[in-house]
């Protein structure tokens, strides 16, 4: 396993990075992930306008790779539409289960692509889809609002 | 007694000699599992390859042979733990089912309503979670003895929580997160003025020291096999006779019945009456032969030789100003598991980091949570050694922790 292919600086950045780490003041949704063998714990918090994601942020305490993932993912939905949110998080699981592996498919991800090997890293792989998970639960109740 | 030479020593141990991530393995993991000396698995494997029958059935040769064996390894496990009689132990699938099996069969039929269950905060999960249903089902109260700024347990909480109205007290030997050693001998004296029962779970501490039941005064102990060199999916009940006696059975079915009509049945004599269905044969004489391997190294060696680890190794953790380490500092205290938190490092990308320098550690919460949350500690990274681990393997270690601190960012 190629520990850089993980630990790259992109990750490092938004693993120590603050600026998606807080509470909303007027939450719309808030949706905790958790992994309970490993005790990665988020609160992701979401904001609606309409059919639109406004805004979102979370809290919690977690590695390096489930806090980073968390943060690249709020910076991709920021202003996106349910479905689009919806497609973003499909796209990163089916990224992670090497079933999209062309780059090109894989763009739309943006930062979040850093996470392509993480599968190299078997143990790992629960961190990276957290967030991920989180988020299509919490659409999944915005759907059946 | 053997010499206690490092380098035989390891050379009895097939999986400790590869490679991860392209460097040599350095397991120190061995409070979660133990690897398994040769003459362990040419135990397991004579069995299966020569014998295999289903013991105190039929009477054929291989049958009886069977019987033997399996009999053989209870009376080695007596021995061990210097039980009075082989009644007194009962083989089970490892601790955690031992210890459901006393909270199911003692606890729901001789607690009551009102009664108190006291337990440690540094319990595992298999400690707690038992209890928890038999206070829950009992409608009993579960108490819990806290741990002072030390990592220790100060006698003046043992005396403040144990009360008359106290069924059981239910305590593990050693810490599998802290390492601390709790003074068990002197709790069930304690508790046995205040008229309680005391179960010793000795998971963590029977692979390291000698552990005599009668000498702690235990009414119950428990522990399990693949903790102490031998197979996993073997463990052991020690209980009192008198006590044992006077429980149900746990789980019914072949092999601890003596008549079985169409409407009632009654029971086999101990300790067959809390082992039923086919037992596990293989797993007991793979632990009899982990128990003669621990003899004839002495316990006393391995427990030298595990001291001068976990001091060293706390030394030198200490030359590292980014780590807290969660236990007590006083080696007569606790044993070799260390825990311990890197600031600025989640326990999780420390392990996945450490592992690519081929370094076997545990993170997370390590089955204590409350634990853990008494802490207010998400998670720990832990090392834990065994007698075959050296002072080379340490230094290795804190070489790739002071990698970990490059990796995610944050200098040497």
């Amino acid at each position: 396993m190629e520990l850089e292919s993980i630990y790259t600086d992109l990750i490092l950045e938004h693993s120590q990075s603050s600026h998606n780490k807080r509470h909303l003041d007027h939450a719309d949704w808030c949706e905790r992930g958790h992994n309970p063998s490993c005790g990665d714990d988020i609160l992701l918090e979401l904001k609606w306008k309409d059919n639109i994601v406004e805004e979102a942020a979370f809290t919690g305490s977690g590695c390096a790779i489930s806090q980073a993932s968390t943060s690249m993912m709020i910076d991709l939905i920021n202003g996106k539409s349910v479905e689009e949110a919806k497609h973003l998080a499909d796209t990163f699981l089916a990224m992670i289960k090497k079933i999209i592996t062309e780059d090109s498919d894989l763009e739309v991800l943006e930062d979040a692509m850093a996470f392509k090997n993480i599968s190299n890293m078997p143990a790992r792989v629960k961190c990276a889809v957290l967030a991920w998970h989180t988020l299509n639960e919490a659409l999944k109740n915005k759907k059946s609002e | 007694m053997k010499n206690f030479d490092l380098n035989s020593i390891r050379k009895d141990f097939p999986t400790l000699f590869q490679s991860v991530n392209g460097k040599p393995l350095v397991y120190l993991d061995n409070a979660a599992t133990t690897h398994k000396p040769q003459v362990v698995l040419d135990a397991i494997s004579d069995y299966y390859r020569n014998f295999n029958a289903n013991p105190h059935r039929g009477a054929h040769y291989l049958g009886v042979t069977a019987t033997d064996m399996y009999e053989n390894a209870r009376e080695t496990v007596q021995k061990f733990v210097n039980a009075k009689s082989t009644r007194e132990i009962i083989f089970t699938k490892n601790a955690s089912e031992a210890l459901n099996l006393i909270a199911y069969s003692y606890g729901m039929s001789l607690i009551e309503e009102g009664d108190e269950i006291v337990i440690c905060i540094s319990e595992h999960h298999s400690n707690i979670v038992p209890w928890q249903q038999v206070a829950k089902h009992k409608k009993a109260t579960l108490k819990y003895l806290y741990i002072n700024p030390s990592f220790t347990l100060d006698m003046d909480e043992v005396y403040s929580k144990i009360t008359d109205k106290t069924k059981l007290v239910s305590i593990a030997q050693m810490s599998n997160v802290l390492g601390t050693i709790y003074p068990v001998k002197e709790i069930a004296e304690y508790a046995h003025g205040m008229g309680a029962k005391i179960v010793v779970d000795a998971a963590q501490s029977i692979p390291h020291m000698k552990v005599d039941v009668q000498d702690i005064n235990a009414d119950f102990m428990v522990f399990s096999g693949h903790k102490m060199l031998g197979p996993m999916g073997i463990g052991v009940l020690y209980g009192k006779e008198e006590l044992l006696e006077m429980m149900p059975p746990f789980l019914m079915g072949g092999d601890m019945i003596e008549y079985v009509e169409e409407q009632s049945t009654t029971y086999a004599q101990l300790p067959q009456k809390f082992e039923a269905g086919t037992p596990n044969v293989g797993g007991a004489v793979g632990l009899a032969a982990a128990i003669g391997y621990l003899k004839e190294l002495g316990i006393e060696e391995i427990h030298k030789h595990e001291r001068k680890l976990t001091s060293y190794a706390l030394s030198r953790l200490k030359e590292l100003p980014y780590v807290k380490v969660y236990g007590p500092e006083q080696l007569d205290q606790r044993g070799a598991v260390i825990s311990f938190h890197m600031d600025g490092c989640h326990p999780h990308d420390v392990a996945s980091i450490v592992d690519t320098y081929g370094v076997a550690l545990r993170a997370g919460h390590h089955c204590a949570q409350p634990l853990m949350k008494y802490l207010q500690a998400p998670a720990t990274s832990r090392v834990s050694f065994y007698f075959y681990n050296t002072i080379n393997e340490v230094d290795i270690l804190i070489d790739s922790l002071k990698q970990v601190r490059k990796w995610l960012g944050h200098g040497a």
